[in-house]
This record gives structure tokens, sequence and C-alpha cells, in this order.
């Protein structure tokens, strides 16, 4: 019996069986961010550790930093300065690669580490941070952990965990113009539900995967996570490897070649087995776009808001209404039109060069509505600069976006009292969490596509932005 | 810090039955994340426990006469799910939670309840469901014995759940993860020899040092 995707790099990575379903397991890289990095830093200080292999540990400023020009080393959240100060203090001192707020390389965590080549294909990588799964687009395995388990790698280089059940995911057919990696991601979490991978190892397949720029691969595994999964992957091949041939921590020379006659390997066997499969056309996917308060809560753009008490389960039935009564959205209502008050695009989703672009072609020679606020946040400097080469900034900056410098921004800090919509407003988002209160006090999310985003900051309300495409295409 | 350990448990058990209950809800950033490890129990659910004017909703359930005291939290399925700020768990533990009873749980939250003495315990929706029926104000006992892996509900009732051997010790001990793993260097040093053969390029990091 062959073997899948997972399976070769997990049995690569096996240190010690711990029994009953628990191993030992290598960590070859490790990424701290200034939250969740500054209390295992801390806890390591605290009790005289060292870190085993600084070596194959990085960090970066992105959480709590702002976005603002003209930024520093303070912010607006209650409490963050702390994080800030301490992490940046203690991590120099354990020899760790740190990219500061004034260096090209920061950004956030899972947008730089694929593009800085940290994250390679058939590695195991971990951060303290949910969307960790985001870099199993380049074919590592990828996943987010607590603070203890970041902990427990600076000291040990490992980590302890159950052996995840695989799941293959299959998107079959090729995706329409206008629709997106996002919309993949979003129509199968509202298929399967919010925990529909709960307990696997997903590797995300099929024509329609194969056929991705590494950018959507990014944003598909990001929201794996979303899906209740450990890990969210694609298995590497020719995209990938042109994708990350000559990044700066990417192998050199016949490093190089070794590593990449080793990544071709990986691939599942035509025979392996997986414990569960699922399937998705995408040959008639339409954009998505979420109406309530989980990333499961997504209908196609011209679809009506479902009504709750359909639900057959008495839990989902009272979850449902109680995320239609935030949303203030009745059953039935269409989600397209909706006014919206804001616009972001940015987060570790969709804040990448060809979010960007695409976002960028719908803005073109249009404005933003009155009374948007609209917001974009590029995921590095490094992005950001290159944006600013190709002059995107100065069509988000004349259709009326603000263009913040690189991080988490109204993704995590609205959640933190740090920047936030206003109280009550209904903005559309090209992030990950529409949660009660995820960008400010009483804000309703609605997760999209940048196209989806930008197309509705400038209609005012939410809109398909293919109607703005074949506008353009008619001209 | 050294965790507390859990053997068998008796106390009150709430009921907080909704699905996808994330760690945003948990633990609401804006409550004050703190570079520190404890000091969240009063941060949890802030944003459901608390009125705007500060205080406390009546309709809570924490909030209400013994499940001020709960000791056993019952939940609908993906509890957990989202940021993967321990922040969450810690805010339990020190609130009093020794066990969250689930159908399903986000996996990180499940790997930091088990670094910080809290055992996250599935269940299926019909034993979940069925436990939440049988709690009142005056009825809402409940033992949780981790050694026979047995939940004895208010209504006398047995069901049995399963938490990995290694997980489960760690639990009934109150064991330090790190100090059992630095014991196995040898294992990891001869791990990383080997593998340094294997593929150099994962250990021969390029690019410019900090």
């Amino acid at each position: 019996m062959g073997r899948t995707f997972f399976e070769k790099v997990w049995d690569d990575h096996v240190v010690a069986d711990l029994g009953d379903g628990a191993f030992l397991i290598h960590i070859d890289r490790h990424f701290l961010h200034e939250v969740s990095g500054a209390v295992s830093l801390k806890e390591i200080d605290a009790r005289h550790r060292t870190v085993r292999n600084p070596e194959l540990t990085f960090g970066t400023v992105d959480h709590v930093l702002e976005t603002v020009p003209g930024r520093g080393m303070t912010t607006r959240m209650p409490g963050g300065d702390d994080f800030l100060r301490e992490f940046t203090e203690r991590i120099g001192p354990h020899g760790i690669r740190f990219f500061d707020l004034h260096d090209r390389r920061q950004g956030i965590v899972h947008v730089i580490a694929p593009e800085l080549g940290v994250a390679l294909p058939g590695m195991t990588f971990i951060c303290g941070d949910s969307h960790t799964c985001t870099v199993g687009g380049v074919g590592a395995f990828a996943w987010g952990v607590g603070s203890s388990d970041s902990e427990h790698a600076l000291a040990t280089q490992t980590v302890i965990m159950t052996r995840p059940k695989t799941l293959r995911v299959n998107f079959t057919g090729q995706l329409r113009p206008g629709v997106h990696a996002k919309d993949m991601i979003l129509a199968l979490i509202a298929k399967y539900t919010a925990d529909g991978g709960t307990g696997y190892a997903i590797e995300f397949a099929g024509e329609a995967v194969r056929s991705l720029p590494m950018d959507g691969r990014l944003t598909l595994c990001n929201m794996a996570v979303e899906f209740g999964g450990r890990t969210g992957t694609v298995a590497p091949d020719e995209i990938t490897f042109a994708y990350l041939r000559d990044r700066e921590f990417s192998p050199r020379g016949a490093d190089w070649d070794r590593a990449v006659a080793y990544w071709r390997t990986l691939p599942s066997d035509a025979d392996a087995a997986y414990d569960m499969e699922y399937e998705l056309d995408c040959s008639t996917l339409e954009p998505q776009v979420t109406w309530g308060t989980s990333p499961e809560h997504s209908v196609a753009i011209g679809g009506v808001m479902p009504d709750p008490a359909a639900s057959a389960d008495p839990i989902a039935r009272t979850s449902r209404q109680r995320a239609a009564d935030y949303a203030e959205i009745e059953p039935g209502a269409s989600v397209m039109g909706l006014p919206i008050t804001g616009a972001f695009i940015g987060s570790c989703t969709n804040s990448r060069i060809d979010d960007l672009r695409a976002a960028a072609a719908i803005l073109k020679g249009r404005k933003v509505a009155e009374g948007v606020t609209a917001i974009c946040s590029p995921g590095s400097t490094a992005t950001k600069l290159l944006a600013e080469a190709e002059g995107i900034d100065r069509i988000f900056i004349e259709a009326g976006f603000e263009w913040r410098e690189s991080g988490c921004s109204l993704c995590m800090s609205g959640a933190t009292g740090g920047e936030s919509f206003p109280r009550d407003a209904r903005v559309i988002a090209s992030t990950n969490r529409n949660f009660e209160d995820r960008q400010g006090p009483h804000v309703r999310s609605h997760l999209a596509s940048p196209v989806t985003v930008a197309a509705s900051a400038i209609a005012g309300r939410i809109a398909d932005a293919r109607a703005f495409a074949s506008k353009e295409d008619e001209q | 810090m050294s965790m507390q350990p859990f053997v068998t448990e008796t106390g009150v058990c709430a009921a907080l039955m909704r699905n996808n209950i994330d760690t945003d809800q948990i633990t609401p950033g804006h409550t004050g994340m703190k570079v520190q490890k404890t000091g969240f129990g009063e941060g949890l659910f802030f944003n459901w426990r608390y009125l705007p004017d500060g205080g406390d909703n009546p309709d809570f359930v924490l909030n209400q006469g013994p499940f001020r005291d709960a000791k056993f939290l019952l939940a609908g399925a993906n509890f957990g799910c989202g940021s993967s700020r321990e922040f969450a768990v810690w805010a339990l533990r020190d609130f009093g939670i020794r066990a969250v009873i689930a159908p399903s749980f986000g996996a990180i939250f499940t790997s930091n309840c088990y670094m910080n003495g809290v055992a996250p315990i599935i269940l299926d929706e019909a034993a979940v469901s069925a436990i939440a029926g049988e709690i009142a104000p005056d009825h809402c006992t409940m033992t949780v014995d981790l050694v026979r892996q047995v939940i004895l509900s208010p209504g006398g009732r047995e069901h049995r759940f399963h938490i990995p051997d290694l997980q489960r010790e760690r639990l009934v001990e109150g064991l330090d993860a790190i100090d059992a793993t630095r014991k196995r260097d040898d294992q990891i040093a001869a791990f990383q020899a080997a593998d340094r053969l294997r593929r150099p390029w994962v250990y021969a990091v390029e690019g410019a040092a900090a």
C-alpha cells in the first residue's frame, strides 16, 4: 500500500513513538511573533532554559504592531506595548533571526514565511498562530500552536502531537472567471461545516488546485483551520519549485537540486488511501460571501440568508439563530446589496501581490462609495514595495482607500482594542474570521475575496465583482 | 508553572449549548492579554458575561446561582475553534474549569488544554445534549474520572470517553511536558544527525543571519 503526501512527511519527522497515537515530532522551522512569542520567550527565560536550535527559528512583529503610516513600537491595543517590548528585548539574546519593523523582510508571519523561502516543501513548520496552516500552500506540514507548545519547541525542537487522520479534498473542474481560491474554501466550509475537517491533516487536490498559482494555494490552505483541520497542504509541484527558487532562505546550488529531488518523491502514491475524501465541483462555483459569525455561514453572492429554523439539529438551530440576530439579517433576504460602511483588504488570507493586483483591476478609475471607510494593508513590507513599484498603491489611493503598512491590521487588531471599525459597522473583508466582535465591538464582518471586497467598496453595498469586470471587458 | 493533577473531580457542570464557540469569545482580546500565563479568569467570556456598563449579565449561565462555581462546561461542536491564543485555556483554568465536554474541539485548543491541566473531553452530540437536559440549578453535580475515563452525569448515567494515554497521564500526574521531552535529548540529537544527511538544506539555513 502506498503512502499519502502527509504520511511521507509525518514519517520523516517522527523522533519517537510515545504510544496510543502520540508522537514526538521534529520541528524544522519555528516562527515567533510578538504575542505568543513574547509569552514563550518569557517562560524560557524565567526557567533559565536555552533555545535548542536558534538557527531553525525566526521572528518578526505583525500582530499588535500598528499599520498606520509612521508607526513605531507603540500600539493602541491595551497592553500591546508590553508584547512588543518583551518580545524585542528577549529574542535577540537567543540568537534568533529577527525581522523588526524597519526590516524589508517584516510582514505577517504566514505571508513572509513562503515569500522568504523559510517554509519549504516537506518541512514541519509551526508558529504560535492558528493560521500557520497557510504555508501548507508550498507543501510544508504547517500548523498553529499555543504558547506552551511553542515553548516546548524552543527548548527541544520538537512537539508532542497525536497523529491526525488524512483527508483529501478534491476540487474538481476549473474555476470560472471571477471566482477565486477564497470562494473555493468558503464554499467547502459551508458545505461540510466549520468542524468538517476536525481531526484531519487535509490535502487539497484536484484539477482546480493544481491550476492555482502559489498565492491562491496559500489562501486555500490559510482557511484549513476554519475547517477544523490540523493542517492544510498542497503537494509540491513545478509551480511550487518555480515559486521557491532563489528566495532568500531557499537552498541554493547543489542543495537546491537535492532538495527538489527529495520534494519530487513526496506527492501521494497512486495507491495511497485516505481516511476520508470530500469533493467540491469548481466548474459551477459562484463567488462566496458570509452572512453570519462563522466561516461556515457562507452563500453564493446571488444567494439568500438561509432560515436558521431549517436546521434539523437543535444546537445548530440556536447557534444559527444567534448568528442571524447578531448579523441583523432576515431569513430569505439577499446578501448581495447589503449596505456596508467598511471594506478591508489584508490579513494572512488575502494580502499577497496577486490579491492586490486583482483588487486594483476592479478599483482602477473608480471611487469608493461615500460613507465607506476602505483600508488596504499589504501582507508584507516586500509586497507593499512591489505593489508600489507597479503603481498599485496609486490605484488604491486614487479610489479612496487608505494604503497602510504591513501587518495583521484590522483582522486581529479590532478584536484586541487596537485598530478597529466603529461599533455596529457592517464591513466586508478579505480576512478569515467573521466572529462576533472580531473587527471591533458589534462589528458585522462579511468575508469574501479581494475582488468582491473591492467591488463592494465601490458600490457601497455587497456586490458581485463580475459585473465590474465585464464592464471593463466591453470597453 | 506546575500543573494541578486531575484524577477524579466532582463539581458543578454548566451548559453553554452553542456550536463554534471560538477563542475570541472565550477571551476577547480587548480584555487585556498580558505577557504571562495567569490572571485571566475575570476576562473569561467577557463580552457575554458582562453588560456594557461592567455589571454581570444575568442571562449568562456562569452568572447564575451554582454555575458561578462551575468546574465543568458542556458545549456544542467545535468548542475552542479560532485563534491559537492560549489565554483562552488560562482563562478557563483560572475561573476553575477542569474539563470541557463537547462533540468536537479546535485542534490547537485541545493541545493547549493538555498543556495546562484542563481536560478536553469528547462525547457525541446525543450524549452532550442528554447531560445538558439533566442539568438544573439544584441538580448540576457531576463527576469526571480521568483514570477510568468515565463521566457520571447529574442524572446518574455513565458516559465513557477516551483521552490518549500520554495526555491522560500528564493530566493525572500534572507533568511538565518539556522536562519529560528533555530526557529524550539523545533521541532528538540522533534524529537530527541522521536527518542532516538526508535533508542537509533544512539545517544549513541560507541567507543573512540576524
